[in-house]
């Protein structure tokens, strides 16, 4: 029978008697550390990497201002409030979290139970906004043109707000059709073509002498982007390759396309984590309902899920920085 | 506390606190972020501009209290605490510091060549 009962987490070293726990920690706490410690080297590595690039682009990375700066539900340019909003209900569900392993201490079984469903609900809201951040961002706002070096230009009006393509391009209707795989080649698929072609929005910007074209380049003395005189932008538009709507990994309008790679790669790890987390989470939760921890007297296994989830807390205030502030 | 199973009196009072502190910091970035006054954001400090560096230190400082607080690091065992601190800031801070240097490097090198003249 022994090796059927699990009411006792049962290791080596709780079998020694002479000196008790190393360090003072369960042996589950601690290699619960000691992931965390290497995930964090994981996620800094990355977020290293993407300081590298942004280093050897400074003088061209898009401001975040100009990219994030849309909020549901209402139309208008507001920088900073949607995200904020998803850190704030991280930090609130990193409350709960820790208030459900207080509660654990003190053996109160509904307590706990409560406190770790809100902290579910506080995910999954989290990961759900950062779902919308992502459609936003691949949908794109404005629509760019892309040169043939790869260079992003947009398009801004006399008060150097970004204008978008629809806004004064009219279409004379595609030049072919898009392809699919039921009227073409089954085993190929073609991304969307563009709304506009490139001849489009010249032509459309020769007639709209109000609007001006704005570059990648950083002017550093005061941290805007390079604005060209008319005769300068059309000589830029003489080199357009394409039109780009949104951001993917090949392509961004609103400038390096490693800025794109790195949001992805970077926030979708994290939420992968958040979304692990959440499963944690769940299996946890419905062990301390049918009274598991209680059988144990113990509450730490809620203790440990815990370290997790305020590590990707944690780790998401720095994503939070190196994206969105700095 | 060593002996977690001896004492049960709750935290409630400081977990509050400590959730109302880093609210506050966020807040505080937030507005900052939002207004950028120019004589923060437009002037140099030690490479970069003073309100990075504000940036910077808030965010060490939340991350200051969530490990602290939250995940209860103020309670382990000295040894153990440094084990994990020490370990994962000096080798973040040596591949940070190597991979800016660089970056800054290669921009220095690589900038004068780049076309924005068409």
């Amino acid at each position: 029978m022994e090796a059927t009962v699990a009411t006792n987490e049962h290791h080596s070293w709780a079998d020694d008697k002479s000196e008790g726990k190393p360090l003072g920690a369960s042996y589950g706490k601690m290699m619960m550390w000691f992931f965390i410690v290497s995930d964090a080297l994981t996620f800094s590595a990355f977020i290293i990497a993407y300081g590298l690039m942004r280093f050897k682009f400074i003088d061209a990375w898009p401001i975040a201002d100009q990219v994030f700066t849309h909020v549901p539900f209402v139309h208008g340019d507001f920088p900073m409030i949607y995200v904020a909003l998803m850190t704030f209900v991280l930090i609130a569900s990193s409350v709960t979290m820790v208030l459900a392993v207080d509660a654990g201490h003190q053996m109160k079984k509904n307590k706990v139970a409560w406190y770790m469903l809100a902290t579910i609900i506080g995910g999954m809201i989290f990961v759900g906004s950062q779902a919308w951040e992502w459609k936003t961002f691949i949908n794109g706002s404005y629509g760019a043109i892309q040169m043939n070096d790869g260079k992003i230009i947009q398009f801004v009006n006399e008060a150097g707000h970004q204008v978008a393509l629809e806004s004064f391009v009219t279409s004379h209707g595609s030049e072919r059709a898009q392809h699919t795989r039921n009227t073409g080649l089954w085993f190929v698929t073609e991304a969307a073509i563009p709304e506009f072609t490139v001849a489009e929005v010249t032509e459309a910007f020769k007639k709209h002498p109000e609007l001006s074209i704005r570059t990648e380049k950083t002017d550093l003395a005061n941290k805007t982007k390079q604005i060209l005189p008319r005769d300068a932008g059309l000589r830029y538009l003489a080199e357009a390759k394409a039109v780009v709507n949104g951001a993917n990994l090949k392509a961004n309008e609103y400038g390096k396309t490693l800025f794109a790679d790195f949001f992805f790669f970077i926030t979708g790890f994290h939420g992968f984590h958040v979304f692990s987390g959440i499963v944690f989470n769940i299996i946890i939760f419905f062990n301390v309902i049918v009274g598991t921890y209680e059988k144990r007297k113990s509450y730490e296994m809620v203790e440990k899920v815990g370290l997790y989830w305020h590590f990707v807390d944690l780790v998401w205030v720095f994503v939070f920085t190196f994206f969105y502030l700095v | 506390m060593a002996n977690t199973h001896n004492t049960h009196e709750s935290h409630t009072a400081i977990i509050w606190k400590v959730f109302g502190f880093l609210s506050l910091v966020t807040i505080v970035e937030v507005v900052l972020g939002i207004i950028k006054p120019a004589s923060l954001h437009l002037s140099n400090f030690l490479g970069t501009s003073p309100l990075n560096w504000i940036f910077l230190i808030l965010t060490l400082v939340k991350a200051y209290g969530i490990t602290w607080y939250f995940m209860h690091m103020k309670d382990e065992k000295k040894w153990f605490r440094r084990s994990v601190v020490w370990t994962g800031v000096f080798l973040i801070s040596y591949l940070m510091i190597l991979l800016l240097l660089e970056g800054n490097h290669i921009h220095e090198m690589l900038a004068n060549y780049a076309n924005w003249d068409y």
